[in-house]
């Protein structure tokens, strides 16, 4: 096999050895480190000849690797604390990282609930902890995780513990500060407990004169039997960001996890995710909305993983472009051999508000039961000249009314969440994005 | 000045023209009646004054309240006060109906000037006529006209109307589709908005509505023009021999 370095591989690898020294974690992590490097380094950055990348070739979208961000100095951490304010969500627990570093200054780490317990992924791992052992390792060769493994300076650790029901939702804030074009590489853990319930939110927002940076990003769910996880993904990032992150999310017998992941930030983004279930009767939601315009492009790409039986999966995603925007969505669900009575069913819709607006979706079936419900679906199209004359016959002006119905439209995705005021934040996300728009 | 003129109108759709030299004069007030066999460009017609695209208006002119019309967006002529009660109304997922009337409604207030109404007030009304239309609360919640009846939807484009209290209101074969019972209640709702400042036009294939919405003036269309007008005892009279006449005169 012949190797072709490119540009890009000479950049990761200099990124690597600069910040090698200064990445936390004792021998062992060092270890895991190097060898995710290696992996990294084998592949290369994916491009369109694999399968699951391909209408997102980071050959061609991602032209350079940056170097690893400096930690926050002062300054930095000021304009992050004055992002954190425009942001702010009411009644959360905000945990924040600056530039891919856990700041304790400008999280709420007052009065935690008995039964959950929050560390920066740092401290874990200078601990020596190994996080193979209570985390499973992804079952993933892909480049990007490998990345991301290798040069992880940060994140969040959180439990909770059996039978605890949080009050408050936990945010976790990703801002980006930096004013030097960089890296920013964080991995983030959440185990809710036996028969607990928690509502997680998270947030991807750049502060105010941050120059462009490129955010790696991998948060691990493991969802005990009986427990529960209600989870909005907001990726709000400078538009001219670029953003791979990926989820990882096991859920074991009775589990739920209710999911749904906005994008309306970042200039390439993808946002992979692996859904596990490993045990009976669990339930999966996985909805997502992407709102682009401009030359954006954002590829969300799922991979539910039916490996047991009498479990049940949903995706409601929706994509509305404009401009010359990109979207891409790809969701895979494969139904093992003994996953019997395996209720699954994707629908992906995709809205083109101009004619240079491309969308791309690829539903995936892949069934090895025989007793099975499955489904999935696909739809791209315009917005109904009906409906517009319509409602413009009642007297909404032209702009109104394509907002009403491109609420409707996302609606369908946004409406799984259960939160009120959460709901209304998804929403609002809405209306900012279509206000942009007029 | 009548309320609404329509001189010597010439439409096409794509290369085919519909109407051919149409005129039309409707005072304040009144009910006028179109009738007219199939293709006849009865619909034609309502689309047009609605606004609707893809017709092309190559002569003519319509005025409305002396203004011209046709040089308004279609939301503007909403808010003037011209309402087409649609032959099939419109299925929207996802809008309530509620919300829907609401951010009409205000559309239409704020286009004029006005102020927008306040929640309880709007509700209390929106329950008032809802009420009198047979409609369920429940239907309102709904996504609109989602999972309604053919009765139901017609039903709906009434409780509009009287919500906007447009001062024209043009009913595009509201028979469609309803049975007898259906089609009742839909024109006890429409008599209950005649008024001496409103004027109505409806267009319909069958004498029956007629019997239920009594029209001041009828008229008969045929191949893009009204080729007669009269009383409501015109109806009646073309109940018993047809549209032949009509077209083979006009043709």
């Amino acid at each position: 096999m012949t190797v072709v370095a490119t540009k890009t591989d000479g950049q990761a690898a200099s990124a690597f050895q600069a910040a090698r020294s200064r990445l936390p974690g004792a021998a062992a992590v060092a270890e895991q480190r190097q060898a995710a490097f290696d992996n990294y380094t084998r592949q290369g950055l994916p491009h369109r000849r694999v399968e699951d990348w391909k209408y997102t070739d980071l050959r061609v979208l991602m032209r350079e690797v940056l170097p690893l961000a400096a930690a926050p100095d002062h300054a930095h951490l000021a304009r992050a604390a004055d992002a954190l304010q425009l942001h702010a969500i009411d009644g959360v627990r905000r945990l924040v990282l600056v530039d891919g570093v856990f700041v304790a200054d400008l999280s709420d780490l007052a009065e935690l609930e008995p039964g959950l317990s929050i560390r920066p992924l740092r401290e874990v791992l200078e601990a020596g902890e190994a996080l193979d052992d209570r985390w499973p390792a992804p079952d993933t060769a892909d480049a990007m995780v490998a990345f991301n493994a290798a040069l992880m300076t940060d994140g969040v650790v959180i439990e909770v513990g059996a039978d605890i029901t949080l009050q408050r939702p936990l945010q976790i804030v990703h801002v980006a500060a930096a004013t030097e074009p960089a890296s920013i590489v964080t991995r983030s853990l959440l185990r809710v407990g036996q028969n607990a319930t928690a509502t997680l939110v998270e947030s991807f927002v750049a502060a105010d004169g941050s120059t462009r940076y490129q955010l790696h990003d991998a948060l691990h769910v493991t969802i005990a039997e009986g427990g529960r996880l209600d989870h909005l993904r907001l990726n709000e990032d400078a538009i001219d960001a670029f953003h791979i992150a990926s989820l990882f999310a096991s859920l074991h017998g009775q589990a739920r996890y209710n999911a749904c992941a906005l994008t309306t930030g970042g200039g390439v983004s993808r946002y992979q995710g692996f859904v596990r279930f490993n045990g009976d009767g669990a339930e999966v939601t996985a909805n997502g909305v992407n709102l682009l315009n401009g030359t954006q492009h954002a590829d969300t790409t799922l991979f539910l993983d039916h490996a047991v039986p009498h479990c049940v999966s949903r995706e409601v995603f929706r994509a509305v472009l404009d401009g010359r925007a990109h979207s891409v969505f790809q969701g895979r669900i494969m139904v093992r051999p003994h996953a019997q009575k395996t209720d699954a069913k994707m629908m992906t819709r995709a809205l083109l508000l101009s004619d240079e607006a491309e969308a791309d979706n690829k539903p995936e079936l892949e069934i090895f039961a025989d007793d099975v419900t499955c489904g999935h679906g696909a739809t791209t199209g315009a917005l109904d000249d009906t409906l517009l004359f319509y409602l413009r016959a009642r007297g909404l002006p032209e702009k109104e009314a394509q907002a009403l119905l491109i609420q409707a439209f996302i609606g369908e995705a946004i409406e799984s969440i259960v939160d009120d005021q959460l709901r209304a934040l998804a929403i609002a996300v809405g209306e900012r994005w279509l206000e942009a728009r007029a | 000045m009548a309320l609404l003129e329509v001189k010597n109108l010439q439409v096409r759709v794509e290369e085919r023209e519909i109407l051919h030299g149409l005129t039309l004069t409707v005072e304040e007030g009144q009910v006028h009646a179109i009738m007219g066999p199939n293709g006849s460009g009865k619909s034609t017609l309502s689309h047009v004054i609605a606004g609707k695209p893809g017709y092309e208006v190559t002569g003519g002119e319509i005025l409305f309240k002396g203004e011209d019309l046709l040089a308004m967006e279609p939301e503007e002529r909403a808010a003037k006060g011209v309402f087409l009660a649609f032959q099939y109304p419109v299925e929207i997922p996802g809008v309530a109906t509620m919300t829907f009337l609401r951010t009409a409604l205000n559309a239409q207030r704020k286009a004029r000037g006005e102020g927008e109404f306040s929640t309880p007030e709007f509700l209390k009304k929106v329950r008032e006529v809802a009420g009198s239309l047979g409609i369920p609360q429940e239907m309102l919640k709904r996504g609109v006209n989602v999972g309604f009846s053919g009765g139901e939807k017609k039903r709906n484009e009434v409780l509009q109307m009287a919500l906007f209290q447009p001062s024209l209101c043009i009913l595009d074969e509201m028979d469609s589709g309803l049975d007898i019972d259906a089609l009742r209640v839909a024109s006890e709702g429409v008599n209950a908005l005649r008024s001496p400042q409103r004027s109505m036009v409806v267009i319909t294939h069958y004498q029956r509505l007629l019997d239920y919405i009594v029209p001041d003036v009828v008229h008969v269309m045929a191949k893009g023009r009204v080729v007669k007008s009269g009383g409501k005892e015109l109806a009646l009279e073309l109940e018993a021999t047809g549209y032949a006449q009509y077209t083979e005169a006009a043709a």
